[in-house]
């Protein structure tokens, strides 16, 4: 039995491998704003077999209460195994371009107020000896493109810092997992038209366990999107500018 | 987003939005047109259907809420899979209480078509078996139905095809078991007299009957085919640890239907030769037992592009003998009879709903490939027999019915348009209200 600390537990991606954990008779400590839908996903999760689950409310904007919960979960569970961070937002590309405010805003969520979670969970998981911390990024964050570039430098910065962070923990047992989805089908992409790239947030789930279990450092998920963006990166600055993506 | 559509026949198409709802404390969007719940689609004609409209969709809304494993009571979404709750309960003994043909439908599609499967004669319809659900409507009003509390809402609700407002969530009685194996027997009849006699008597002392009929043969040999019946198997049993799984696959839609009337004929011939023996007995697990068909993924793009049809009936006792005799020959005469072909005798338990397609009587349930025009008419004229014998056509199979012959079968159509909500509607409803 592992013990898990997910945070952004309502999210798609994060429920569907929270219930991966769950079969397996893990112990579950779930955050996220929502405390209604975290109640049912604790339901949920506790009949499908968690060994035991319980719930924090954070705003992970509310920079003065990350100590208080990561207290709260490290006291229910003593120690923790694995912590899966996974809230995010998709920021309205052309509305961010239009104002600096809602552009902070939507960074604060997606880089800055992470960070700060990071840096705590990180000594925490430092001081233990153990454990792993899987982030989950975006493949945004390899290129920054006009039609995503506040979410991918966002999610650029979280790669770098979990990048160093991997580095730092190595020597202490601690590994850090950096996780790159592509195209996921969840509410955060409910407008978007799908294709063949698009992936079920339960696909997603099963790569981010397999990760887990096997202690890898980088993960595309599914699995061609490193392909794609070694492409995507490769491609010149100048003929970058002249393309649409 | 919108898509184009299609339920499990693949007739009609229709063009609609698709809105998905995440979790059950979300209000019903607000959108223009009408909305209708869509659960796995796997309804075969248009009442999953809302051309022009919106579908709800439910899958998201998979989470259990209450499981109680002494009482054997589930309480969960709506979108949650009926291969869902098995995966959960048979490993704590417990069991659906009735069982359509496939384990992937929602549960919420079991209420609004209000299923039944191989137990009717002794269990009813899946509707049977509920203790409460929520009922969503358009308004914002959250409804808690029992039999006790909002009853007419619960009635109006089970078989009410989606119409009378979203189903959230639901809580259902299992039925205990004590293996996941069953205890079977397949025993060949050559004329459709065997088979109401063995069904007469397989009723009393089997839990699960079913036959499967020989459509292409006529005359003498009119309705043979294999009778199946089974019991869940006892604690004493010497059950296997497993099953041999087998996964097959439709890859792709070829670009004509592969059923012709040539192989459905060597299909049906070899199917009823296969078994040599008068009897056989087997010990067989839930899953090939219940859900055959489940087996070979996307089944329906046998029948190519067009989509095929499929027609389900019943026909009340004091008619059952003449009418399916009737339907079965006709069928064999147009040569184009079916792939697979199920008789069953329903039980006379009433279902709670006020909609419901199951009521005593003999139940034949075909499926014809789409060849147009001759395959419309053929209906049409099945259509008359059954309504001259007082039976009834089961909407979660049909795309064709007219208003006329459904308004006939199901003459509880008035008092149920007061339940629909007033944003919600379908394909379907449309074309029998028009």
């Amino acid at each position: 039995m592992r013990k898990v600390l997910i945070i952004g537990a309502t999210s798609a991606i994060a429920e569907a491998t929270a219930r991966l954990f769950a079969v397996r008779g893990d112990e579950l400590f779930l955050v996220a704003r929502n405390p209604i839908r975290l109640e049912a996903i604790q339901k949920d999760l506790e009949i499908r077999g968690a060994h035991e689950v319980a719930t924090a409310m954070l705003d992970i904007n509310d920079l003065n209460r990350h100590a208080e919960v990561l207290d709260a979960a490290w006291s229910a569970m003593h120690e923790v195994d694995v912590v899966l961070i996974a809230h995010g937002t998709l920021p309205d590309q052309k509305a961010c371009e239009n104002s600096a405010a809602l552009t902070l805003k939507e960074f604060n969520t997606n880089a800055t107020s992470t960070i700060a979670l990071l840096t705590l969970i990180a000594n925490r998981l430092e001081s233990q000896g153990k454990g792993t911390l899987a982030v989950i990024s975006s493949v945004a964050g390899d290129r920054g493109r006009a039609s995503n570039y506040i979410y991918g430098a966002a999610k650029a910065a979280l790669t770098a810092f979990t990048s160093g962070l991997r580095q730092r923990l190595f020597r202490s047992g601690v590994t850090v997992i950096t996780i790159k989805p592509g195209f996921v089908d969840t509410p955060m992409t409910s407008e978007f038209k799908k294709g063949l790239l698009w992936a079920a947030p339960a696909q997603i789930a099963k790569g981010i366990v397999k990760a887990i279990d096997r202690r890898q450092s980088v993960v595309y998920l599914p699995w061609f999107w490193r392909s794609i963006m070694f492409v995507i990166r490769h491609i010149p600055e100048t003929l970058f500018v002249r393309i649409k993506l | 987003m919108s898509t184009v559509g299609a339920s499990w026949g693949r007739f009609p198409r229709a063009k609609q939005k698709v809105l998905a709802v995440q979790y059950r404390d979300q209000p019903i969007p607000h959108v223009n047109g009408y909305l209708l719940p869509y659960g796995n689609g796997r309804s075969y004609g248009d009442c999953c259907l809302n051309d022009g409209g919106t579908l709800l969709h439910t899958r998201k809304l998979d989470r259990f809420i209450s499981f109680d494993p002494i009482q054997g009571v589930l309480r969960c979404e709506a979108g949650v899979l009926l291969s869902e709750i098995l995966e959960l309960c048979v490993a704590h003994g417990w069991f659906l209480p009735a069982s359509p043909g496939t384990q992937y439908v929602t549960l919420g599609g079991a209420i609004a078509n209000d299923v039944h499967g191989k137990n009717h004669h002794v269990a009813g319809t899946f509707g049977c078996h509920l203790m409460s659900f929520e009922l969503l409507r358009s308004d914002g009003r959250r409804l808690l139905c029992t039999p006790r509390e909002h009853p007419e809402w619960f009635a109006a609700s089970i078989g009410g095809l989606g119409l009378t407002g979203l189903i959230t969530w639901a809580e259902i009685q299992l039925k205990r078991i004590e293996n996941p194996w069953l205890e079977t027997q397949t025993h060949r009849f050559s004329n459709l007299d065997e088979f109401f006699s063995l069904s007469e008597i397989s009723n009393r002392d089997y839990e699960y009957t079913v036959a499967w009929v020989d459509c292409a043969a006529e005359g003498k040999s009119l309705g043979r085919g294999l009778f199946m019946r089974g019991n869940h198997a006892p604690a004493c049993a010497a059950v296997p640890r497993d099953y041999g799984r087998r996964q097959w696959a439709m890859p792709v839609s070829p670009p004509v239907s592969l059923i012709t009337p040539l192989t459905l004929k060597a299909f049906n011939w070899l199917y009823y030769h296969r078994q040599r023996q008068p009897v056989t007995h087997a010990l067989t697990h839930y899953v090939p037992y219940f859900y055959p068909l489940d087996s070979i993924r996307n089944w329906n793009l046998i029948y190519g592009p067009r989509g095929f049809l499929q027609y389900q009936c019943v026909i009340p006792p004091t008619t059952a003998q003449a009418g399916i005799a009737e339907i079965m020959g006709r069928v064999a005469a147009s040569g184009r009879g079916s792939f697979l072909a199920v008789l069953k005798q329903f039980g006379d338990r009433p279902s709670p709903g006020l909609m419901s397609f199951p009521r005593p009587g003999t139940t034949l349930a075909l499926d014809f490939p789409n060849a147009g025009e001759s395959t419309f008419r053929l209906l049409s004229e099945l259509d008359e027999v059954v309504a001259n014998a007082g039976g009834a056509v089961y909407p979660a199979k049909d795309a064709r019915m007219s208003g006329k012959h459904y308004k006939h079968y199901f003459p509880n159509w008035l008092k149920f348009q007061d339940f629909v909500d007033p944003k919600f509607s379908s394909s379907f409803w449309r074309r029998v209200m028009e």
